[in-house]
């Protein structure tokens, strides 16, 4: 498994305070919004901080947060592809 | 003749120990943190509620206390609520992030009657509620607010009560109000209860 991944999994668990879930528990393909990891609308507001704060990247445009918060998987690629 | 309403049930959360009706019902060292002590609670429960870690500390020890109070409770159950400090341990949390960046899920907290809504999304109720801020437990206004909401049969059974979380503590004390009990409902009472150790 990629650092950047790993690392993506243990800050998510982390900011977003899922005490419930370990980083074994998140699969790179689980659906982030939904059933698998249950996150909500605050948790996206969360996700759109951790990645201007952690990785400078400024996500302005709501129809592409969609797409890269799908997963672990879509986020580090989204990520990687901005570095 | 004046309609009487009745206390049933009480749950007092104070120095890391979770009183029903009086009676010890859990308690952890007194040294352990907030945070800690109401992890330990959550357990101790069996909540099995995770969305439970996400909130901050006013709203876990509502829904602790709630969850020990009752069992189960009918839908039309009214919330009357009283604190000194409103929200104040998420507006500091809120307020020092401010220059740096602010974390929505703090901000979420920085209204006392969120943990509320909260409370009513743990046990499904689609109800009145009311938080009133006062210096001190002011029973006469939660007692004619609840009665109120009882006479008016818009609401069937009412939680009410003392919901304080501050920088330094914080003091549970909650009831559970019904039209038929032997604890007559009353301000005198209520005040008695707050303070009795």
């Amino acid at each position: 498994m990629s650092n950047l991944r790993v690392e993506l999994k243990e800050k998510i668990i982390e900011q977003l305070n899922l005490e419930d879930l370990s980083v074994e528990d998140i699969q790179n393909d689980d659906l982030l919004f939904g059933d698998e990891i249950g996150l909500d609308s605050i948790d996206a507001l969360e996700l759109i901080v951790l990645l201007e704060k952690d990785y400078g990247i400024k996500l302005t445009d709501p129809a592409e947060g969609k797409e890269v918060f799908k997963s672990i998987e879509t986020l580090a690629q989204f990520i990687e592809s901005k570095q | 003749m004046r309609k009487e309403f009745y206390i049933t049930a009480s749950v007092k959360i104070k120095n890391n120990e979770i009183f029903k009706n009086d009676r010890s019902i859990f308690k952890v060292n007194r040294g352990l943190s907030i945070q800690d002590f109401l992890k330990e609670a959550y357990q101790f429960l069996d909540l099995s509620y995770a969305k439970f870690h996400k909130m901050d500390v006013l709203c876990k020890l509502g829904i602790i206390a709630t969850t020990v109070l009752k069992e189960d409770y009918s839908s039309d159950t009214a919330l009357v609520f009283q604190n000194k400090s409103s929200s104040e341990v998420s507006d500091f949390q809120h307020q020092e992030k401010l220059n740096d960046f602010p974390s929505p899920a703090n901000f979420v907290y920085t209204l006392p009657n969120i943990v509320m809504g909260e409370i009513s999304i743990k046990h499904q109720l689609q109800s009145e509620n009311a938080f009133f801020i006062a210096e001190e437990f002011q029973p006469q206004i939660i007692v004619s607010h609840t009665e109120s909401l009882l006479k008016n049969n818009k609401a069937s059974t009412t939680i009410c009560g003392w919901l304080e979380a501050n920088l330094n503590d914080y003091y549970v004390f909650l009831n559970y109000i019904e039209p038929q009990g032997e604890v007559v409902f009353s301000a005198p009472t209520l005040l008695e209860n707050y303070i009795h150790e």
